[in-house]
């Protein structure tokens, strides 16, 4: 019993990131434009968002407060950063391929450059705060789930939840969600009804490059005490967590929870009797996750609902 | 001084160095049905593009209910009362009825979307109309001329009372199609006014008051409907004296060639069966044309025949040999010859000239290469024979890049590729789709040279006057089942929509 609890609680901060930035994912997508620049948008964010957490932790400010100060500022980096994905892709109608290959080789490259520079050799960026939840007053104490949800947590695993609410509402209920999935599955009959496609996409880029740059704190905080120009390829995880979600938020969930697990189970390997009993080797266990990325999107290709128009350049004449 | 509710003065629009409206005008009176005449590329859809903001004028004054406007994008026109229902819709699949009419004019309350109220008033708008919908159905499970109505309530949800049609009867049945006429004409009566872009003569000849002819861009004249006739009509749209029958001999028909038995085609993903149990044959010397609206396995059936697609169960036999796992290029060498739906997909490679295009399937001959190496002036050589014996125009001969060259001439250099290896099975899937009349009469013609060469052509083809005046024999598809086998000069237009609809079914002759 104390192993699950300790499997789910691990679950739930792996999950955290995958949650936030594939729903950023999400975003774009639905609105027409591939986003595989989340992993260098996650790597910017991560980056000014640990700085800043480093400059203000161990001061007046309460330390669950800097850790939310971080993650919006983490947020706003990768708003500004995704900007260069959006005008190349929308406005210039570049490959959205290349334009997010490009963000990604170009992100941790000037994050070490930068923090070589600031920091006078060492590229690590170091945070001294421990922001993970102990326990809380009488919801710990609920039983089992008290255990499973309310202790040893991080707040942004209640973050990633709300986001998914918010994600959800604005998607299905709203105007500007209605719009969005139209521009993402068949962009000229939004622009027959006087719709701004460029605005939209805009939209949805922006969007994706906040929630990507809050997902880059949030990994940060929760995977290790340091910065190094690196979120192990948790953007490209994302990636397949929005597809194996099927580009639903709900089965988002599902899926980050899923990827999340596996992750856990790759690292508690020791802990748990029945894989440790296998006796294979530390690698395979270690690439647990990514096999598991592997098996499942082959797997579901198939049943894939991908926006129609995700990934194809908007051309107003074209018929 | 009457009061036009549209008028377009003096319009030039240039798409680079191509003039598509040269000094244009064109003037609608309110509640009236004005028809919009021309082969394609005459402008009639740039013109109507200008009208509904998608483009912008290089010169020329739009005026709308005698005040001059700027209609600088959709919402502009939209707020003048002007609606559009393009050639190819414009829905989203995947969203619902409701969803895709209230697109971009939602209702909401307190930031929510309220689609209880939208549905309510889409309900009563399809009652008023007699515009049938279900509001709650996902636009991907509908018919198509269910879509149309979809389109039309968009419009009218608008509160538009300028309609514009783009070519909307060219994917309805014959039955829709006079349902949509009917629609049309009320709104006419209710004071809304119409232009609708055709090149159908007839159906003009049967709904509009007016029509204003365009030829390359220019405007030739505007007409009064009821004082005009249908061959007038033809000679302003093409320039010259158009023959509208096709003219063939009795088919002398022989032996069957090729066979197709107890096929049945299921889609991999959905397990749906697209092709049920379809039997039939083609003799030497006849032109079967397979009839039916697009969508009820006529695609898939060719692809089975020309090796695209292999059966789930069932057999073709081509030649008294079983091809039903051959591969494409021993069909080809059997003497198979293919003119796919799609000339820009399957047809041609764009971005190839047009002496590589005329040897895709034969460039392996010895004729063309040598031990792997292409013999260019050989290719060369070969198509310019064929570029004249096919009058095909492009503007550097055979080594005109093919994306540059006229739909038409395109379809004529397909054409000529199968035709010139002389097959003994000629397969063409909708052979005259979006060409004008010149070209369509051109096209007829060699199909039925082939056959009376002996040998045997299969055609697929949505449009109805088509199916008629070139066919031998009708099959006539409905469901992935061929519903019926008719004699193509005992039919006509209404008995080959019943069976369509699947309305009716009958005998298959023995097959």
């Amino acid at each position: 019993m104390e192993l699950i609890y300790n499997i789910l609680q691990a679950t739930f901060f792996t999950m955290t990131p995958l949650l936030v930035v594939a729903l950023g994912g999400l975003f774009s997508e639905r609105s027409g434009v591939v986003n595989i620049a989340l992993e260098g948008i996650m790597v910017m964010g991560a980056f000014i968002g640990i700085f800043v957490i480093s400059m203000i932790e161990g001061g007046s400010i309460p330390g669950q407060l800097v850790l939310i100060i971080g993650v919006i500022v983490g947020g706003l980096v990768g708003l500004i950063f995704s900007v260069f994905h959006a005008f190349a892709s929308i406005n210039l109608k570049a490959d959205q391929t290349i334009s997010g290959t490009a963000l990604n080789i170009f992100a941790p490259a000037v994050a070490i450059f930068v923090a070589r520079s600031m920091l006078g050799g060492s590229k690590e960026i170091k945070f001294l705060t421990v922001f993970r939840i102990k326990r809380v007053p009488f919801l710990t104490d609920i039983p089992i789930l008290g255990r499973i949800f309310f202790e040893d947590f991080y707040i942004t695993f209640y973050v990633g939840l709300i986001i998914l609410l918010i994600s959800w509402f604005v998607l299905y209920k709203t105007r500007l969600g209605l719009r969005i999935r139209a521009c993402g599955e068949n962009p000229h009959a939004a622009d027959s009804v006087g719709i701004n496609i460029y605005k939209i996409r805009y939209i949805g880029v922006l969007t994706s490059g906040f929630l990507a740059g809050m997902g880059g704190v949030i990994f940060i905080i929760s995977a290790s005490q340091a910065f190094a120009a690196s979120v192990s390829g948790y953007g490209f995880l994302a990636i397949a967590v929005l597809i194996f979600g099927n580009w639903q938020p709900k089965k988002i969930l599902f899926a980050s929870f899923f990827f999340g697990l596996m992750t856990t189970l790759a690292a508690m390997y020791t802990e748990i009797p029945l894989l440790k009993g296998l006796g294979l080797s530390e690698e395979f266990y270690n690439m647990i996750p990514y096999i598991a990325t592997l098996v499942v999107l082959a797997l579901l290709s198939k049943s894939s609902k991908a926006p129609k128009a995700v990934g194809v350049i908007y051309d107003k004449g074209a018929r | 001084m009457v009061e036009f509710a549209v008028e377009m003065l003096n319009i030039t629009k240039t798409f680079g160095s191509l003039v598509a409206n040269d000094d244009i005008n064109l003037q609608v009176k309110k509640g009236e049905i004005h028809a919009l005449l021309g082969e394609n590329g005459a402008g009639k859809s740039t013109l109507m593009s200008i009208l509904f903001g998608l483009y912008q004028p290089d010169k020329g004054v739009i005026k709308i209910n005698g005040q001059e406007v700027k209609i600088r994008n959709p919402n502009d026109a939209n707020d003048l009362g002007i609606g559009m229902v393009h050639q190819h819709f414009k829905l989203v699949e995947v969203f619902s009825i409701t969803e895709n009419i209230i697109l971009g004019s939602e209702t909401t309350k307190y930031g929510i979307l309220d689609l209880e109220t939208s549905k309510k008033k889409i309900e009563q708008m399809s009652k008023e109309y007699h515009l049938e919908v279900d509001p709650n159905a996902q636009v991907s499970d509908i018919t198509v001329g269910m879509q149309q109505r979809v389109e039309i309530l968009k419009m009218l949800y608008r509160k538009a009372d300028i309609l514009i049609f783009d070519e909307p009867t060219a994917v309805l049945t014959p039955q829709e199609i006079d349902e949509l006429m009917k629609i049309i004409r009320s709104f006419a009566d209710d004071g809304k006014t119409i232009i609708i872009i055709t090149h159908k003569l007839n159906e003009i000849k049967q709904i509009a008051d007016y029509c204003t002819v365009l030829r390359k861009g220019k405007k030739i004249a505007t007409v009064d409907v009821k004082k005009t006739d249908i061959s007038a009509l033809a000679n302003m749209m093409v320039g010259r004296e158009v023959s509208f029958s096709v003219e063939k001999t009795p088919a002398k028909i022989e032996e069957p060639l090729l066979i197709v038995e107890n096929l049945t085609f299921k889609e991999h993903k959905s397990n749906k069966e697209i092709l049920s149990n379809v039997n039939f044959s083609v003799n030497k010397g006849e032109i079967v044309t397979i009839a039916g609206v697009d969508g009820n396995g006529q695609s898939e059936l060719i692809k089975i025949i020309t090796g695209l697609f292999t059966p789930t169960s069932g057999r073709v036999i081509f030649k008294d040999t079983d091809i039903t796992n051959t591969s494409i290029i021993e069909r080809i060498e059997k003497g198979m010859g293919h003119i796919p739906e799609d000339r820009q997909k399957m047809g041609l490679i764009l971005d190839y000239t047009l002496a590589e295009n005329m040897i895709l399937n034969s460039y392996f001959k010895e004729e063309f290469s040598s031990k792997g190496i292409l013999n260019k002036e050989a290719m060369i050589d070969y198509t310019n024979r064929l570029i004249n014996r096919f009058d095909i125009r492009s503007s550097s001969g055979s080594l005109s890049i093919v994306r540059g060259m006229s739909g038409g001439n395109q379809q004529k250099a397909i054409l000529a590729r199968e035709v010139s290896r002389d097959p003994d099975l000629l397969i063409a899937v909708q052979p005259t789709r979006g060409l004008d009349i010149g070209a369509i009469e051109y096209i007829h013609k060699e199909l039925i040279a082939h056959r009376d060469k002996g040998k045997a052509v299969l055609i697929v083809s949505f449009e109805l006057d088509e199916v008629l005046s070139i066919s031998d024999r009708i099959l006539v598809m409905y469901n992935g089942e061929i519903v019926v086998s008719l004699d193509a000069s005992k039919t006509n237009a209404d008995e080959l929509g019943l069976y369509m609809l699947g309305a009716k079914r009958g005998e298959l002759n023995g097959e």
